[in-house]
C-alpha cells in the first residue's frame, strides 16, 4: 500500500496536478510518526510512511494548507474523510485546492498499549497475521494485534470514504459499531457514580490543550480560552472544578459537528476518555432529532443549526430526569 | 550496603509515612504511573517513569503567591506563604533527579524563589536506579548515569532487595530514620545488575545522540537555521511537551479579582502557547515556528549559555512518548546537528 501511495503521489507531482503531498513521516522508532508535507519525489522516497501506526488525522492541517497557493494531495482514511467533509461544510477548507486520495483505514496501533503490557525498549514492530512480533532491547515479545489497537479504531464507525477524488484500495461500508456501549454504561450509573467517574478522569487533565488543538472541529481563529480579553482565558485551572468545565464547554461547542474521529482521546497524555463526552452528544442528537452523522455530507443542515416544529423542547431535560 | 528485602517494602513505606508525607510512583488502571501520596496497601509501580515528572513537588502547576485586600485607598498585602511540611519522594529516576539541579539554578539563584526553596528544603529526594531503560531514554547524552542516580539518597534494586546509599546529610538522616528495618547486605548481585544496566544503556537506539553541536556559543547558526520551518510545520501548539517535561520552568503570573480581594496566581506557562510572554506591546513570537524554536533554543543554547554549559534537558524521553505528533528534542537535535 505504501509503495502504491508513493508512486501515485510522484505521478501527481510530476504531471502538475498537485505541488505538495500531506501524509506521514517516519520517525526514530517504529511508532513515532509525524504528519508531514512532502514537496518532491526524493522527500517521498526518503521518509513517507503508511503503516499500522499512521493513525494521525491530517484533515485539520488542510485548513491552513488549502489556503496556500497551489493544490495539495491528501491521503485520507475513511474517518479522516468525515472530518474533511465537515470542514468543507463549515467553509474552513478550500475543497478545490485539495486532491483527495481515499486510502484504507485501520485498525491502527497504539504504542502506549504495547508499552502498558510491560513491553519496553521497543526496536521494531512487525505484524504477522495479526500477531505482533516486537523486537526489543530485552528480546522478542509477541502480543495479539487486537490488544494493541487504538480505542478510536476498536469502535470504528465506518470504512466508507465520504469524499475522495480517487481511491487506492477498496471503499468500505458504514459499520454497526459498538461505540455507544460505554456511553450507555455511564447513562445507567447513578448521578453520583457518573459525577465521580468524570471527576476522577478529568482531574488528571494537565490542560495541555492537545485535545483541543488536534480536534478538527476546533478551528476557531482564537479560542476563547486563549483570549486574554475573554475573561475566561487561563493556562491552568485556578480551582479543581475548572478543568471539568473546560472539557464540558468544549464538548458543547463541538456538539453536532464532532464526527467522532477520536483524535482527542488518542492524543491525551493522561488517557482521559474525552471522546465519551462527544459520543454522549452524538447519541442524544440521534435519539432527539433523528440519526445524524456529522461529516457524512456537505449540504444537509445540522440538527442543532436547524429548526423543525417537532424539535424537542428544553423541557426534555426534566422529562428524562436526572436520576 | 544497607538493604531491605523487596517483600518488606510495605513495612518500609508504613514507617516512612508514619513520620512524614510519602509520595511513590503508583500504577494507574491504564498501565501508566503517577506519583501518589502513599496510603496503606499502595504498591510501588514497576513503570520506568511517571507521566508527569517529579518537578511538580517543588514547582507545582498552580499556586497562589500573595493576596491583596483593598479598603478605600489602602491596599493590604497579605503574605500567604506557609512553611511546608517535611515530605519524602521515593523512587525518583536519575533523569528527574538531575532536573532538580537544573530547576535549582533557576529558582535558587538570586532573587531566590522562596516558594520553591521552601518545598526544596522540606523535601527529601530518594532516587531509584533504573534497571530497564526504554528506547526513548537518552539521559546518557547529558552525562547522567541511570544506574547511579543523584538525589539525597539513592536506592538500587537487585531484584530481591533494595539497597540504600546516602549522598548528603538529608539522605543520611532519611536512612537513619528507617535503619531499624535495614540490614547489611552483600552487593555482589547488585553490582552485576548495575553492570548489565550500563550495558543496556550503551545499546539503546538513542545512545549516540550528542550535544557536541549545541551550547551557548552556537546561537546564531541554530537560531537562523532554515530547518525550523519543516521541524515546526506539524506542531499543534499544544503544551504537552512542556507540561510533562521535568525541566521546563516557565510560568505566568496573573492577578485575579475574586470580588473580595485580589489573588496573585502563578501557573506553568508553555512557550508553545500563542499568548506566551505576551506583554503590553504584544507578543514577541507571533508564529508557531518562533515559539517552537524558543523551546529547543532554550534547552540547547540559551540555558547552557547562562549556566556554564549545562543543558536544559535530562533525556527522560517523556516528550518522545507523549507528543501528539511525535516531534521532539531528539528529532530537532538530529536535524540541527553539524556533521
Amino acid at each position: 500500500m505504501q509503495e502504491a501511495m508513493i508512486n501515485r503521489a510522484k505521478q501527481l507531482l510530476a504531471d502538475g496536478t498537485v505541488d505538495r503531498v500531506i501524509g506521514w513521516k517516519r520517525g526514530e522508532f517504529a511508532y513515532d510518526i509525524t504528519p508531514a508535507v512532502f514537496r518532491s519525489a526524493e522527500e517521498l522516497d526518503a521518509d513517507f510512511v503508511f503503516d499500522d501506526f499512521t493513525s494521525a488525522n491530517v484533515s485539520k492541517y488542510l485548513v491552513k494548507e488549502s489556503k496556500k497557493e497551489g493544490k495539495i494531495l491528501a491521503f485520507l482514511k475513511p474517518c479522516d474523510t468525515y472530518s474533511f467533509n465537515q470542514l468543507t461544510k463549515e467553509h474552513r477548507v478550500v475543497r478545490e485546492n485539495v486532491y483527495i486520495i481515499g486510502i484504507p483505514g485501520g485498525p491502527k496501533l497504539d504504542a502506549e498499549k504495547i508499552k502498558a503490557k510491560g513491553i519496553t525498549g521497543i526496536l521494531g514492530v512487525k505484524n504477522e497475521n495479526y500477531t505482533l512480533k516486537i523486537e526489543t532491547v530485552y528480546g522478542e515479545e509477541t502480543m495479539p494485534y487486537y490488544e494493541a489497537v487504538l480505542d478510536k479504531c476498536a469502535s470504528c464507525k465506518s470504512k466508507k470514504h465520504v469524499v475522495f477524488d480517487e481511491l487506492i484500495g477498496d471503499d468500505g461500508e458504514v459499520l454497526e459499531s459498538n461505540r455507544f456501549e460505554m456511553v450507555e454504561k455511564l447513562e445507567n450509573m447513578t448521578a453520583q457514580e457518573r459525577f465521580d467517574f468524570w471527576r476522577d478522569q478529568l482531574s488528571k487533565c494537565i490542560r495541555c490543550n492537545a485535545c483541543r488543538n488536534v480536534c478538527p472541529a476546533c478551528t476557531c481563529e482564537k479560542c476563547v480560552f486563549d483570549n486574554p480579553n475573554s475573561g475566561v482565558e487561563n493556562k491552568a485551572p485556578a480551582d479543581s472544578f475548572e478543568e471539568n468545565m473546560f472539557h464540558i464547554i468544549r464538548a458543547f461547542h463541538v456538539a453536532g459537528r464532532c464526527t467522532d474521529c477520536g483524535e482527542c482521546s488518542r492524543v491525551c497524555p493522561q488517557n482521559i476518555p474525552l471522546h465519551l463526552l462527544n459520543r454522549k452528544f452524538i447519541k442524544d442528537i440521534n435519539s432527539l432529532y433523528g440519526e445524524y452523522q456529522a461529516g457524512e455530507d456537505t449540504t444537509s443542515r445540522a440538527p442543532l443549526n436547524d429548526y423543525k416544529q417537532d424539535d424537542c423542547e428544553a423541557s426534555i431535560v426534566h422529562e428524562r430526569g436526572v436520576e | 550496603m544497607l538493604k531491605i528485602s523487596i517483600d518488606k517494602l510495605d513495612a518500609l513505606f508504613e514507617a516512612i509515612s508514619a513520620s512524614q508525607t510519602l509520595y511513590i510512583p503508583a500504577d494507574r488502571e491504564d498501565g501508566s504511573a503517577e506519583y501518589k501520596k502513599y496510603e496503606s496497601g499502595m504498591k510501588l509501580s514497576n513503570a520506568l517513569n511517571t507521566v508527569r515528572s517529579a518537578k511538580d513537588f517543588f514547582f507545582p502547576q498552580t499556586e497562589n503567591l500573595v493576596d491583596f485586600k483593598m479598603e478605600g485607598k489602602n491596599i493590604e498585602v497579605i503574605d500567604i506563604r506557609e512553611e511546608s511540611e517535611d515530605f519524602v519522594i521515593f523512587g525518583v529516576r536519575a533523569c528527574d533527579a538531575r532536573s532538580f539541579t537544573i530547576l535549582d539554578k533557576v529558582f535558587l539563584s538570586e532573587p531566590v524563589d522562596s516558594f520553591y526553596k521552601n518545598r526544596r528544603d522540606h523535601g527529601t529526594v530518594v532516587t531509584m536506579a533504573c534497571t530497564r531503560p526504554a528506547e526513548t531514554c537518552f539521559c546518557g547524552t547529558f552525562g547522567i548515569d541511570a544506574a547511579a542516580p543523584e538525589g539525597d539518597a539513592a536506592c538500587y534494586s537487585d531484584g530481591e532487595s533494595i539497597f540504600f546509599e546516602a549522598h548528603n546529610d538529608k539522605g543520611q538522616k532519611f536512612i537513619d530514620s528507617i535503619s531499624s528495618l535495614l540490614e547489611e547486605g552483600d552487593t555482589a548481585k547488585l553490582d552485576a545488575v548495575r553492570d548489565k544496566t550500563r550495558e543496556i544503556l550503551k545499546k539503546l537506539p538513542l545512545a549516540g545522540i550528542s550535544t557536541e553541536s549545541f551550547g551557548g556559543d552556537k546561537l546564531m547558526e541554530h537560531f537562523n537555521s532554515e530547518k525550523w520551518a519543516e521541524l515546526s510545520e506539524s506542531c499543534l501548539g499544544c503544551g504537552t511537551c512542556t507540561f510533562v517535561c521535568p525541566t521546563c520552568q516557565c510560568y505566568d503570573i496573573k492577578d485575579f479579582n475574586t470580588g473580595h480581594g485580589i489573588k496573585r496566581f502563578r501557573c506553568w506557562d508553555s512557550c508553545m502557547y500563542s499568548d506566551f510572554t505576551k506583554m503590553a506591546h504584544g507578543n514577541p513570537r507571533l508564529t508557531q515556528l518562533e515559539r517552537f524554536r524558543q523551546r529547543f533554543m532554550h534547552k540547547l543554547v540559551y540555558f547552557p549559555s547562562n549556566n556554564n554549559g549545562e543543558f536544559g534537558c535530562v533525556g527522560c524521553g517523556r516528550c518522545l512518548s507523549k507528543c501528539p505528533i511525535s516531534m521532539n528534542i531528539v528529532k530537532v537535535m538530529k536535524a540541527l546537528e553539524v556533521k
